[in-house]
């Protein structure tokens, strides 16, 4: 599996760490119901196709970066940092 | 106060030379690590100029006859030869002097060599001299700026420094076997 991180290019995927779900940038504000903070910690999809994570270019850039990849084919589909994900609204 | 003895991070250890390669320890000077707070990055720029030096684009070296300013990864950059005057309120910067050991190789078969140990494209039309990359060296974190068309940099870490020297040794001496 390579993952192409926007910064540094092409790379094995070896050079990252995965975190988790990209559910984690989605935090509840500080007044949330504590529904929201159960979903946020434990709430997860198990889709087979596409899929978001996190993970880290730890022997690269040392950027987190949002993963799209598909769980079937293990294609990865788009590669983002976080930062530009957020900087254009949320998580999304 | 003790009296005490200054050692490079490589000392006793090089210069290694085989046919095609040579390994020494290169002197980069003071070391600085620049991370621009946020939205400061073209102020920083600006301050770096004063010195002959910028901000590096992505996997980029600005290159200037007082010193260096090497990308290091997301959002920092290692600044060496001179230590950045006027950032204080631009960045944050931390003194990395003594936090890295700096290896050359150079050679016809420096590139050959890097290789074996590192998982990039490293033909000089992909990675040209003046490009910077942060890469795997074996299991270890590395920094390498190819400063010529024979020539590599190799920051490990310190306490790297000794792992860093033998697995190159090894690469070099793999190599000149094959003759």
């Amino acid at each position: 599996m390579r993952i192409t991180c926007p910064l540094c290019g092409d790379r094995d995927r070896r050079e990252f760490t995965y975190y988790g779900a990209a559910d984690y940038l989605n935090r509840p504000g500080m007044g949330a119901p504590a529904e929201a903070w159960d979903a946020y910690l434990h709430l997860r999809d198990n889709p087979a196709g596409a899929t978001r994570d996190l993970w880290y270019h730890e022997m690269g850039c040392a950027a987190w970066l949002v993963v799209n990849r598909d769980t079937v084919s293990h294609a990865v589909l788009s590669v983002r940092l976080v930062t530009d994900a957020q900087a254009e609204g949320g998580a999304a | 106060m003790a009296s005490l003895i200054d050692k490079s991070p490589c000392e006793d250890l090089l210069p290694i030379i085989t046919p095609g390669a040579q390994l020494t320890e290169a002197q980069p000077g003071p070391v600085t690590s620049v991370a621009p707070f946020k939205g400061r990055q073209a102020a920083t720029a600006r301050a770096l100029a004063a010195d002959g030096l910028g901000w590096p684009e992505v996997g980029r070296a600005v290159v200037a006859p007082a010193g260096r300013c090497l990308w290091a990864g997301r959002g920092v950059a290692f600044v060496t030869g001179l230590v950045p005057q006027g950032l204080e309120d631009l960045a944050a910067l931390t003194d990395q002097s003594d936090g890295w050991a700096v290896l050359r190789l150079e050679g016809a078969q420096a590139a050959a060599v890097l290789a074996r140990l590192c998982p990039l494209d490293l033909r000089a039309a992909v990675f040209a001299p003046g490009h910077v990359a942060r890469a795997p060296l074996g299991h270890m974190m590395a920094i390498l700026h190819r400063t010529g068309a024979e020539a590599f940099e190799i920051w490990v870490f310190r306490s790297m420094a000794g792992t860093a020297v033998h697995e190159l040794a090894v690469a070099m001496q793999a190599l000149a076997a094959r003759g």
